[in-house]
């Protein structure tokens, strides 16, 4: 069986983001699963040391392409050098991150590959299939697993016929992990002199800014939220601890942004931002009409409150009657011994 | 020669506005809550076209749509909003496509639009979510592609300036021409419908669907040859069929889990221990977190 590959965006530090590390700490484990090795596609200019930044990933073999040309992203020369390179090593998996970038990239290049592709998965695991009509069995097949139909149901899709079983995953869905501090893979680079034709610069960036971070409450699958039963600025700091830990964003009523325990950005409801999560967990929030016109299509709603008839109870899925102070830490603790 | 803009548009249901009504009991989708509507990022996309349309001298708006008999709605809508012309590509065969088949198919269609000079979609279909239609047909047809478009900056024949929104910033490019450009929620918003061309298009119908009314339309046809959308098939296309629907699709759909539980009432937990990790328990064993 072939290798599993990871394309490693490169940041404007030179750094490789956070979402591919994650996906080599996953891809990592997959390899392992499979006994194949890891390798990474590094395509951009000036990256700082590649091979200590994520050797201990776990990973053995760097493919880097750099170039003054290569860096900020755009599509076309990335997507000649990732199908050049798929067409000659013939990867078993490639996963990218759900970015602006990997959902640029890895539908182009599955396309050119005419290969399955499937976009946002929530989870990557190895299983075996076995076709219904011709009873063959397909072994270690990627299980691609996705929320689908605006999350309302979860989706196992497959590619048995076609090589790379390609994945985006969005980022802080995988873990991220260091496999060995030691790790030592070998570096090969990409020979770029044939391979770059004009027809790959057709376009051109003129202006790019990027901010660091941003809060992104519209686009969060799952949305930990608090109100004015928060209490105050150390209750909300566990908001954000499990908001974290779970892969979620932190959202407020507005009583709790006039009491000035968060930001007006994080506001939910008629006067803030409307929210669809899968899972919206509200904390100490009473749920006044306003509050609940913005977040009430949630798949599924946890309502925390010492309050029995708070009336967000009667839209929540669960409600557990208790001070958010004792309960977020119990939720923060079960799910860091026990997620994957 | 005009300056020919193709829009790609979709007919999806309405996944944002049904909350826990979407799914039936027994897991299935619940089609009476969904609703059919025009694909929201698509109408941006839509706009946009129109906004390009209005800066040359000499441009037309073609919508292409894929789909059951029914998509023909997209089309007059968008011909309602300002759009000249659309085609239902429609064909059993299409039936299970995925984004790879789709954008085999699509891109056929466009190949037969040529010469053009613009193709746009929205950025995704909220069924789907998955964005990946639009790089594909582009790859497909040859051209760059540009994503996440919020605004037009300049155009003309030869070349375009973009704005696009990325997910932490923005960036302004510069593409020659032909060009794929998929648009963002972020761009304007579509024009509402126009009064005028509401009542002078409200009879375009497909074959197909002159064939269900049971009044005659041939007279009327005759005066008023714009009228017909014309529908293509899988031979019009002249597309390898083993490259279409299941056959011509690498992805399979393995399973399906429903994730909305019926609640009729909440269920009470207390700060118990016990009761806290059978919660966590269940939230990560169906996938609604970890």
């Amino acid at each position: 069986m072939n290798n599993i590959f990871v394309y490693c965006e490169v940041n404007e530090d030179g750094l490789i983001a956070d979402v591919s590390l994650e996906l080599l700490s996953k891809g990592r484990k997959l390899a392992n699963d499979l006994n194949i090795k890891l390798e990474a596609v590094v395509i951009g200019d000036q990256i700082q040391n590649i091979e200590n930044q994520i050797y201990p990933y776990g990973v053995d073999v760097i493919h880097l392409a750099q170039d003054a040309r290569l860096f900020p992203y755009t599509t076309l020369p990335h997507s000649s050098i990732v199908v050049n390179l798929f067409k000659e090593e013939k990867p078993e998996i490639a996963i990218f991150g759900a970015t602006s970038v990997g959902r640029d990239l890895a539908p182009r290049v599955a396309s050119a590959l005419r290969c399955g592709l499937t976009a946002d998965c929530t989870s990557l695991e190895i299983g075996d299939h076995t076709e219904n009509k011709t009873q063959k069995t397909y072994k270690n097949l990627l299980y691609q697993i996705r929320p689908a139909f605006g999350g309302n149901i979860i989706a196992t899709i497959i590619n048995p016929d076609t090589r790379p079983q390609m994945a985006t995953v969005r980022e802080g869905v995988m873990k991220l992990e260091i496999f060995s501090p030691n790790y030592k893979g070998k570096l090969k680079k990409i020979n770029l002199e044939k391979l770059l034709k004009e027809d790959d610069f057709l376009v051109e960036i003129l202006e790019r800014h990027i901010e660091s971070q941003k809060i992104n409450i519209k686009g969060a699958q799952i949305i930990v939220a608090g109100g004015y039963g928060v209490g105050t600025k150390e209750n909300f700091d566990l908001l954000y601890q499990l908001a974290d830990v779970i892969g979620g964003e932190v959202g407020a009523s507005r009583a709790a942004v006039d009491a000035g325990l968060v930001d007006h950005a994080r506001q939910i409801g008629q006067t803030g931002i409307t929210v669809r999560p899968k899972l919206y967990i509200a904390c100490g929030i009473s749920g006044a009409v306003q509050h609940r016109a913005g977040m009430d299509q949630s798949a599924k709603i946890i309502s925390i409150n010492n309050d029995p008839k708070a009336p967000i109870n009667k839209i929540a899925d669960y409600t557990i009657i208790g001070n958010v102070g004792d309960i977020l830490p119990k939720m923060i603790k079960y799910y860091k011994e026990n997620s994957k | 020669m005009s300056f020919r803009i193709v829009v790609l548009a979709k007919q999806v249901p309405d996944t944002r506005n049904v909350g826990k009504d979407a799914m039936k009991a027994d897991g299935t989708v619940n089609r009476a809550a969904l609703p059919a509507i025009y694909n929201p990022e698509d109408l941006n996309a839509l706009e946009m076209a129109l906004h390009i349309k209005s800066k040359m001298k000499d441009a037309e708006v073609i919508i292409l749509t894929m789909g059951p008999p029914r998509a023909a709605e997209i089309i007059r809508e968008s011909i309602y909003r300002g759009a000249d012309a659309g085609y239902l590509i429609t064909d059993r065969k299409f039936a299970g496509s995925d984004t790879l088949a789709t954008s085999y198919a699509v891109s056929l269609a466009v190949k037969k639009l040529a010469p053009f000079h613009l193709v746009l979609s929205g950025r995704q279909a909220i069924d789907g979510d998955t964005a990946q239609v639009g790089p594909q047909t582009a790859e497909k047809l040859n051209i760059p592609q540009i994503t996440y478009a919020e605004e037009v900056v300049a155009v003309d024949e030869t070349q375009i300036t973009i704005k696009r929104r990325l997910e932490r910033g923005i960036e302004v490019v510069k593409s020659s021409l032909p060009a794929l450009i998929t648009v963002h929620s972020s761009a304007s918003e579509c024009r509402p419908r126009n009064a005028k061309l509401l009542m002078k298009h409200k009879h375009a119908r497909t074959v197909t669907e002159l064939q269900e009314e049971t009044r005659d339309y041939t007279e009327l046809y005759n005066k008023r040859p714009y009228l017909q959308i014309e529908e293509w098939t899988v031979a019009d296309l002249n597309a390898d069929v083993e490259m279409l629907g299941l056959s011509g699709s690498p992805t399979k759909v393995k399973k399906i889990e429903n994730v909305v539980l019926q609640q009729k009432e909440t269920i009470l937990l207390t700060e118990a221990d016990k009761d806290i990790e059978s919660l966590m328990k269940e939230l990560i064993g169906t996938h609604i977190i970890g």
